[in-house]
Protein backbone atom coordinates (compact mmCIF):
# COMPACT_ATOMS: atom_id res chain seq x y z
CA UNK A 1 0.00 0.00 0.00
CA UNK A 2 2.46 2.17 1.02
CA UNK A 3 5.30 0.94 -1.81
CA UNK A 4 5.54 4.75 -2.95
CA UNK A 5 6.23 6.17 0.28
CA UNK A 6 8.99 3.77 0.70
CA UNK A 7 10.50 4.30 -2.39
CA UNK A 8 10.42 8.09 -2.06
CA UNK A 9 12.44 7.05 1.36
CA UNK A 10 15.63 6.15 -0.99
CA UNK A 11 17.22 9.78 -0.22
CA UNK A 12 18.84 9.93 -4.02
CA UNK A 13 15.16 9.21 -5.58
CA UNK A 14 13.62 11.85 -3.54
CA UNK A 15 16.25 14.54 -4.57
CA UNK A 16 16.26 13.68 -7.87
CA UNK A 17 12.15 13.86 -8.02
CA UNK A 18 12.67 17.31 -5.86
CA UNK A 19 14.95 18.43 -8.42
CA UNK A 20 12.70 17.68 -11.51
CA UNK A 21 9.74 19.62 -9.74
CA UNK A 22 11.54 22.22 -8.57
CA UNK A 23 11.23 24.00 -11.86
CA UNK A 24 7.65 23.51 -12.22
CA UNK A 25 6.80 24.68 -8.67
CA UNK A 26 8.30 28.10 -9.68
CA UNK A 27 7.14 28.69 -12.97
CA UNK A 28 3.47 27.93 -11.93
CA UNK A 29 3.87 29.73 -8.52
CA UNK A 30 5.33 32.78 -10.11
CA UNK A 31 2.67 32.76 -13.07
CA UNK A 32 -0.51 32.84 -10.48
CA UNK A 33 1.38 34.84 -8.04
CA UNK A 34 1.25 37.79 -11.13
CA UNK A 35 -2.03 37.05 -12.22
CA UNK A 36 -3.24 36.84 -8.29
CA UNK A 37 -1.09 40.53 -7.60
CA UNK A 38 -2.76 41.97 -10.72
CA UNK A 39 -6.28 41.00 -9.57
CA UNK A 40 -5.88 41.87 -6.25
CA UNK A 41 -3.91 45.02 -6.36
CA UNK A 42 -5.65 46.34 -9.54
CA UNK A 43 -8.76 45.07 -11.20
CA UNK A 44 -10.15 43.82 -7.79
CA UNK A 45 -12.57 47.10 -6.67
CA UNK A 46 -12.16 48.94 -3.53
CA UNK A 47 -14.02 47.55 -0.76
CA UNK A 48 -17.31 49.49 0.27
CA UNK A 49 -16.09 50.29 4.39
CA UNK A 50 -12.39 50.03 3.86
CA UNK A 51 -11.25 51.22 0.50
CA UNK A 52 -8.21 49.97 -0.31
CA UNK A 53 -6.89 49.04 2.65
CA UNK A 54 -8.76 45.44 2.08
CA UNK A 55 -5.84 44.30 -0.09
CA UNK A 56 -3.65 43.74 2.82
CA UNK A 57 -5.86 40.43 2.54
CA UNK A 58 -4.24 39.05 -0.47
CA UNK A 59 -1.20 38.20 1.64
CA UNK A 60 -2.28 38.24 4.80
CA UNK A 61 -4.53 35.05 4.10
CA UNK A 62 -2.59 33.05 1.87
CA UNK A 63 0.41 33.44 4.95
CA UNK A 64 -2.06 32.42 7.45
CA UNK A 65 -3.57 29.41 5.70
CA UNK A 66 0.26 28.35 4.94
CA UNK A 67 0.96 28.86 8.50
CA UNK A 68 -1.23 26.51 9.98
CA UNK A 69 -0.68 23.83 6.81
CA UNK A 70 3.16 23.81 7.32
CA UNK A 71 3.08 22.95 10.66
CA UNK A 72 0.20 19.80 10.05
CA UNK A 73 2.46 18.76 7.53
CA UNK A 74 5.59 18.71 9.64
CA UNK A 75 3.38 16.93 12.48
CA UNK A 76 2.32 14.23 9.66
CA UNK A 77 5.63 14.06 8.65
CA UNK A 78 7.03 13.42 11.77
CA UNK A 79 4.56 11.28 12.42
CA UNK A 80 5.50 9.11 9.36
CA UNK A 81 8.81 9.27 9.87
CA UNK A 82 8.48 8.01 13.69
CA UNK A 83 6.32 4.90 12.46
CA UNK A 84 7.88 4.12 9.48
CA UNK A 85 11.04 4.83 10.50
CA UNK A 86 11.52 6.64 7.12
CA UNK A 87 14.19 9.26 7.46
CA UNK A 88 13.79 11.27 4.71
CA UNK A 89 10.28 11.93 6.45
CA UNK A 90 11.93 13.79 8.79
CA UNK A 91 13.93 15.67 6.23
CA UNK A 92 10.83 16.78 4.70
CA UNK A 93 10.13 18.12 7.87
CA UNK A 94 13.30 19.80 9.17
CA UNK A 95 13.28 21.61 5.34
CA UNK A 96 9.62 23.13 6.05
CA UNK A 97 9.77 24.39 9.49
CA UNK A 98 11.52 28.42 9.21
CA UNK A 99 9.67 28.43 5.95
CA UNK A 100 6.17 28.21 8.33
CA UNK A 101 8.21 30.22 10.94
CA UNK A 102 8.43 33.16 7.84
CA UNK A 103 4.93 32.38 7.16
CA UNK A 104 3.66 33.06 10.59
CA UNK A 105 5.92 36.51 10.95
CA UNK A 106 4.45 37.09 7.48
CA UNK A 107 1.01 36.72 8.73
CA UNK A 108 1.43 38.33 12.02
CA UNK A 109 3.14 41.51 10.67
CA UNK A 110 0.40 42.11 7.51
CA UNK A 111 -2.45 41.64 10.24
CA UNK A 112 -0.92 44.63 12.71
CA UNK A 113 -0.49 47.00 10.08
CA UNK A 114 -4.05 46.66 9.32
CA UNK A 115 -5.12 46.23 12.69
CA UNK A 116 -4.00 49.88 13.22
CA UNK A 117 -6.02 52.10 10.97
CA UNK A 118 -9.46 49.11 10.74
CA UNK A 119 -9.57 48.00 14.11
CA UNK A 120 -7.40 50.94 15.85
CA UNK A 121 -5.20 49.24 17.25
CA UNK A 122 -1.21 47.02 16.05
CA UNK A 123 -1.80 44.12 18.70
CA UNK A 124 -4.72 42.70 20.86
CA UNK A 125 -4.31 40.34 22.89
CA UNK A 126 -7.11 38.60 22.00
CA UNK A 127 -7.62 34.20 21.68
CA UNK A 128 -6.90 34.42 17.70
CA UNK A 129 -3.71 36.95 17.73
CA UNK A 130 -2.48 34.92 21.13
CA UNK A 131 -2.59 31.75 19.61
CA UNK A 132 -0.73 32.65 16.43
CA UNK A 133 2.11 34.13 18.27
CA UNK A 134 2.34 31.13 20.10
CA UNK A 135 2.35 29.48 16.79
CA UNK A 136 5.77 31.33 15.93
CA UNK A 137 7.46 30.36 19.18
CA UNK A 138 6.62 26.70 18.85
CA UNK A 139 8.07 26.60 15.37
CA UNK A 140 11.11 28.15 16.87
CA UNK A 141 11.18 25.75 19.46
CA UNK A 142 10.90 22.80 17.12
CA UNK A 143 13.70 24.43 14.92
CA UNK A 144 15.92 24.42 19.01
CA UNK A 145 14.43 20.98 19.73
CA UNK A 146 15.56 19.67 16.23
CA UNK A 147 19.53 21.71 16.61
CA UNK A 148 19.68 20.25 20.68
CA UNK A 149 20.99 16.71 19.90
CA UNK A 150 24.48 15.84 19.17
CA UNK A 151 22.78 12.76 16.55
CA UNK A 152 20.84 13.01 13.72
CA UNK A 153 18.22 10.61 14.77
CA UNK A 154 17.36 11.86 18.39
CA UNK A 155 16.76 15.51 16.98
CA UNK A 156 14.45 14.10 14.60
CA UNK A 157 12.97 11.85 17.13
CA UNK A 158 12.34 14.61 19.55
CA UNK A 159 11.42 16.92 16.80
CA UNK A 160 9.13 14.80 15.56
CA UNK A 161 7.14 13.85 18.66
CA UNK A 162 7.21 18.08 19.64
CA UNK A 163 5.44 19.08 16.30
CA UNK A 164 2.62 16.37 17.18
CA UNK A 165 2.17 17.34 20.50
CA UNK A 166 2.47 21.47 19.40
CA UNK A 167 -0.25 20.48 16.74
CA UNK A 168 -2.79 21.14 18.87
CA UNK A 169 -2.46 24.87 18.63
CA UNK A 170 -3.76 24.39 14.76
CA UNK A 171 -7.24 23.68 15.77
CA UNK A 172 -6.75 26.14 18.81
CA UNK A 173 -6.33 28.77 16.12
CA UNK A 174 -8.53 28.19 13.79
CA UNK A 175 -11.74 27.45 15.82
CA UNK A 176 -10.61 30.24 18.41
CA UNK A 177 -12.75 33.34 16.80
CA UNK A 178 -15.46 30.81 17.33
CA UNK A 179 -14.85 29.43 20.74
CA UNK A 180 -14.11 32.57 22.63
CA UNK A 181 -14.99 36.24 22.25
CA UNK A 182 -12.11 37.84 19.97
CA UNK A 183 -11.41 40.94 18.40
CA UNK A 184 -10.32 39.10 15.33
CA UNK A 185 -13.56 38.59 12.67
CA UNK A 186 -14.26 35.32 11.77
CA UNK A 187 -13.69 33.37 8.43
CA UNK A 188 -14.49 35.24 5.07
CA UNK A 189 -13.73 32.19 3.48
CA UNK A 190 -15.65 28.90 2.91
CA UNK A 191 -16.85 26.47 0.52
CA UNK A 192 -20.06 27.00 0.74
CA UNK A 193 -21.10 30.95 1.42
CA UNK A 194 -17.83 33.46 1.56
CA UNK A 195 -18.88 36.85 2.52
CA UNK A 196 -16.51 37.92 -0.07
CA UNK A 197 -17.26 39.10 -3.48
CA UNK A 198 -16.73 37.50 -6.41
CA UNK A 199 -14.58 39.78 -8.08
CA UNK A 200 -12.80 40.42 -4.72
CA UNK A 201 -12.49 36.46 -4.45
CA UNK A 202 -11.14 34.88 -6.83
CA UNK A 203 -7.62 36.70 -6.91
CA UNK A 204 -7.32 35.69 -3.35
CA UNK A 205 -8.05 31.96 -4.21
CA UNK A 206 -5.09 32.56 -6.91
CA UNK A 207 -3.41 33.98 -4.51
CA UNK A 208 -3.69 31.07 -2.06
CA UNK A 209 -2.98 28.44 -4.62
CA UNK A 210 0.17 30.77 -5.06
CA UNK A 211 1.46 30.67 -1.77
CA UNK A 212 1.24 27.32 -1.53
CA UNK A 213 2.91 26.32 -5.05
CA UNK A 214 5.71 28.90 -3.49
CA UNK A 215 5.84 27.26 -0.57
CA UNK A 216 6.47 23.66 -2.41
CA UNK A 217 9.40 25.52 -4.58
CA UNK A 218 11.07 26.77 -2.02
CA UNK A 219 10.74 23.46 0.27
CA UNK A 220 11.69 21.33 -2.93
CA UNK A 221 14.86 23.30 -3.12
CA UNK A 222 15.89 22.90 0.78
CA UNK A 223 14.67 19.31 0.77
CA UNK A 224 17.89 18.93 -1.90
CA UNK A 225 19.64 21.17 0.10
CA UNK A 226 18.77 18.88 3.54
CA UNK A 227 19.10 15.70 1.65
CA UNK A 228 23.08 16.40 0.56
CA UNK A 229 23.61 17.25 4.21
CA UNK A 230 22.33 14.54 5.68
CA UNK A 231 23.62 11.66 3.11
CA UNK A 232 27.19 13.72 2.50
CA UNK A 233 28.94 10.49 3.68
CA UNK A 234 27.06 8.25 1.31
CA UNK A 235 28.62 7.39 -1.79
CA UNK A 236 26.02 8.77 -3.89
CA UNK A 237 26.40 12.46 -3.03
CA UNK A 238 30.06 11.78 -3.07
CA UNK A 239 29.63 10.82 -6.73
CA UNK A 240 27.51 13.85 -7.35
CA UNK A 241 30.10 15.92 -5.98
CA UNK A 242 33.32 14.69 -7.44
CA UNK A 243 31.66 14.39 -11.09
CA UNK A 244 29.45 16.99 -11.12
CA UNK A 245 25.47 17.19 -10.89
CA UNK A 246 25.41 17.17 -15.04
CA UNK A 247 27.79 14.60 -15.50
CA UNK A 248 25.76 12.17 -12.86
CA UNK A 249 22.57 12.68 -14.44
CA UNK A 250 20.95 13.17 -10.62
CA UNK A 251 20.24 16.85 -11.23
CA UNK B 1 2.21 -7.28 17.57
CA UNK B 2 4.54 -5.81 15.13
CA UNK B 3 7.19 -3.16 16.54
CA UNK B 4 5.75 -0.86 13.83
CA UNK B 5 1.92 -1.29 15.10
CA UNK B 6 3.56 -0.38 18.67
CA UNK B 7 5.28 2.87 17.11
CA UNK B 8 1.64 4.15 15.61
CA UNK B 9 -0.04 3.48 18.69
CA UNK B 10 2.05 5.67 20.38
CA UNK B 11 2.09 8.23 17.77
CA UNK B 12 -1.96 7.83 18.39
CA UNK B 13 -1.54 7.88 21.84
CA UNK B 14 0.81 10.96 22.23
CA UNK B 15 -1.76 12.50 19.64
CA UNK B 16 -4.99 11.37 22.17
CA UNK B 17 -3.39 12.41 24.93
CA UNK B 18 -2.55 15.78 24.08
CA UNK B 19 -5.99 16.69 22.40
CA UNK B 20 -7.51 15.12 25.63
CA UNK B 21 -5.47 17.45 28.14
CA UNK B 22 -5.79 20.68 25.91
CA UNK B 23 -9.73 19.86 25.99
CA UNK B 24 -9.92 19.81 29.52
CA UNK B 25 -7.76 22.71 30.03
CA UNK B 26 -9.74 25.04 27.71
CA UNK B 27 -13.09 23.62 28.93
CA UNK B 28 -11.58 24.80 32.73
CA UNK B 29 -10.37 28.45 31.25
CA UNK B 30 -13.69 28.54 29.06
CA UNK B 31 -15.56 30.82 31.17
CA UNK B 32 -12.61 33.25 31.50
CA UNK B 33 -11.23 33.14 27.86
CA UNK B 34 -13.33 36.50 27.29
CA UNK B 35 -11.71 39.49 25.69
CA UNK B 36 -14.50 41.52 26.04
CA UNK B 37 -17.80 41.03 28.46
CA UNK B 38 -20.91 42.05 26.76
CA UNK B 39 -23.34 44.32 28.44
CA UNK B 40 -26.13 41.04 29.79
CA UNK B 41 -22.78 39.89 31.47
CA UNK B 42 -21.76 43.38 32.98
CA UNK B 43 -25.16 43.42 34.15
CA UNK B 44 -25.23 40.02 35.36
CA UNK B 45 -21.32 39.66 36.95
CA UNK B 46 -21.79 43.41 38.56
CA UNK B 47 -18.76 44.33 37.92
CA UNK B 48 -18.02 46.87 40.75
CA UNK B 49 -17.21 50.83 39.68
CA UNK B 50 -13.87 52.05 38.94
CA UNK B 51 -12.49 47.99 37.81
CA UNK B 52 -11.08 48.51 34.14
CA UNK B 53 -12.83 45.94 31.59
CA UNK B 54 -13.51 45.19 28.07
CA UNK B 55 -17.30 46.04 27.20
CA UNK B 56 -18.14 44.87 23.57
CA UNK B 57 -21.06 44.68 21.70
CA UNK B 58 -22.88 46.78 18.68
CA UNK B 59 -23.28 50.70 18.42
CA UNK B 60 -26.26 51.44 19.36
CA UNK B 61 -28.10 52.97 15.47
CA UNK B 62 -28.82 56.85 16.63
CA UNK B 63 -27.34 56.73 19.64
CA UNK B 64 -23.99 58.73 18.33
CA UNK B 65 -23.50 61.95 19.24
CA UNK B 66 -20.19 64.13 19.16
CA UNK B 67 -19.24 67.40 21.27
CA UNK B 68 -18.80 69.71 18.92
CA UNK B 69 -15.38 71.51 19.42
CA UNK B 70 -14.10 68.44 21.04
CA UNK B 71 -12.79 64.75 20.30
CA UNK B 72 -15.58 63.10 22.79
CA UNK B 73 -18.07 60.83 21.26
CA UNK B 74 -20.84 59.69 23.03
CA UNK B 75 -22.84 56.55 21.96
CA UNK B 76 -24.31 53.12 23.47
CA UNK B 77 -23.29 49.81 23.40
CA UNK B 78 -25.81 47.04 23.14
CA UNK B 79 -25.95 43.22 22.47
CA UNK B 80 -29.83 43.56 21.55
CA UNK B 81 -30.85 43.10 25.41
CA UNK B 82 -29.34 45.07 27.88
CA UNK B 83 -27.59 48.56 26.50
CA UNK B 84 -24.40 50.84 28.42
CA UNK B 85 -23.84 54.50 27.53
CA UNK B 86 -20.35 55.04 26.45
CA UNK B 87 -18.01 58.08 26.53
CA UNK B 88 -14.82 58.62 25.06
CA UNK B 89 -12.49 61.05 24.35
CA UNK B 90 -10.34 60.47 21.23
CA UNK B 91 -9.44 59.10 17.82
CA UNK B 92 -12.14 56.21 16.42
CA UNK B 93 -10.83 53.72 14.16
CA UNK B 94 -11.71 53.93 10.87
CA UNK B 95 -14.34 50.73 10.85
CA UNK B 96 -16.52 52.48 13.62
CA UNK B 97 -20.09 53.23 12.66
CA UNK B 98 -23.86 52.86 13.97
CA UNK B 99 -24.53 49.05 13.64
CA UNK B 100 -20.83 47.60 14.12
CA UNK B 101 -19.48 45.95 16.66
CA UNK B 102 -16.81 47.54 18.82
CA UNK B 103 -14.48 46.97 21.77
CA UNK B 104 -14.12 49.51 24.68
CA UNK B 105 -11.89 49.15 27.03
CA UNK B 106 -12.33 51.62 30.43
CA UNK B 107 -14.41 51.62 33.42
CA UNK B 108 -17.72 52.03 35.00
CA UNK B 109 -18.40 55.34 36.33
CA UNK B 110 -21.10 55.36 39.61
CA UNK B 111 -23.73 56.59 37.17
CA UNK B 112 -23.52 53.47 35.23
CA UNK B 113 -22.07 55.40 32.05
CA UNK B 114 -18.66 53.25 31.14
CA UNK B 115 -16.05 55.57 30.39
CA UNK B 116 -13.42 54.49 27.60
CA UNK B 117 -9.98 55.00 27.15
CA UNK B 118 -9.69 53.21 24.03
CA UNK B 119 -12.16 52.22 21.40
CA UNK B 120 -11.54 49.50 18.87
CA UNK B 121 -13.56 48.15 15.70
CA UNK B 122 -14.41 45.03 14.96
CA UNK B 123 -14.66 44.25 11.43
CA UNK B 124 -17.57 42.14 9.70
CA UNK B 125 -15.38 39.74 7.38
CA UNK B 126 -17.58 41.03 4.84
CA UNK B 127 -16.22 42.52 1.56
CA UNK B 128 -18.13 44.08 -1.28
CA UNK B 129 -17.26 47.10 -3.49
CA UNK B 130 -19.30 50.07 -2.81
CA UNK B 131 -21.67 49.93 -5.90
CA UNK B 132 -22.98 46.55 -4.58
CA UNK B 133 -23.09 48.16 -0.78
CA UNK B 134 -25.35 51.18 -2.68
CA UNK B 135 -27.11 48.69 -4.45
CA UNK B 136 -28.08 46.25 -1.26
CA UNK B 137 -28.75 49.39 1.38
CA UNK B 138 -30.16 52.03 -1.31
CA UNK B 139 -27.59 54.55 -0.19
CA UNK B 140 -25.30 56.49 -2.90
CA UNK B 141 -22.00 57.19 -1.03
CA UNK B 142 -19.64 58.00 -3.13
CA UNK B 143 -16.50 57.14 -1.47
CA UNK B 144 -15.59 54.05 -0.12
CA UNK B 145 -15.71 54.18 4.10
CA UNK B 146 -18.17 57.08 3.49
CA UNK B 147 -20.80 55.29 5.80
CA UNK B 148 -18.28 55.16 8.78
CA UNK B 149 -17.32 58.88 8.30
CA UNK B 150 -20.85 59.96 8.20
CA UNK B 151 -22.35 58.31 10.49
CA UNK B 152 -19.40 59.20 13.58
CA UNK B 153 -20.79 63.16 12.42
CA UNK B 154 -24.36 62.77 12.17
CA UNK B 155 -24.93 60.32 14.48
CA UNK B 156 -27.07 58.02 12.06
Amino acid sequence: MFTWLHKLGSPPLLYRVAGRSTPWFKWTAFLLLALGLVGGLILAPPDYQQGDGFRIIYVHVPSAILSLAVFVLMAVAGAIGLIWRLRMAHAVAVAAAPLGAAFTFITLITGSLWGKPMWGTYWAWGPRLTSELVLLFLYFGYIAVINAFPNQRSGDRAGAIFAIIAAVDIPIIHYSVYWWTSLHQGASLSFTNSSISPAMLWPLLVMIVAFTLYFCWLLSIRLRTEILRRERRASWVRTLTITGAKNAKLA
Amino acid sequence: MTPRRQRLLLVVGILAGTAIGAAFALRAFSGDILYYYTPSKVFAKHIPDGRVFRLGGLVEKGSVKRESGTLTVRFVITDNHRTIPVVFTGVLPALFRPGQGVIASGHLDSGGMFVANKVLAKHDAKYMPLKIYNKKHGTDYTRPGGMNRGGVRGGA
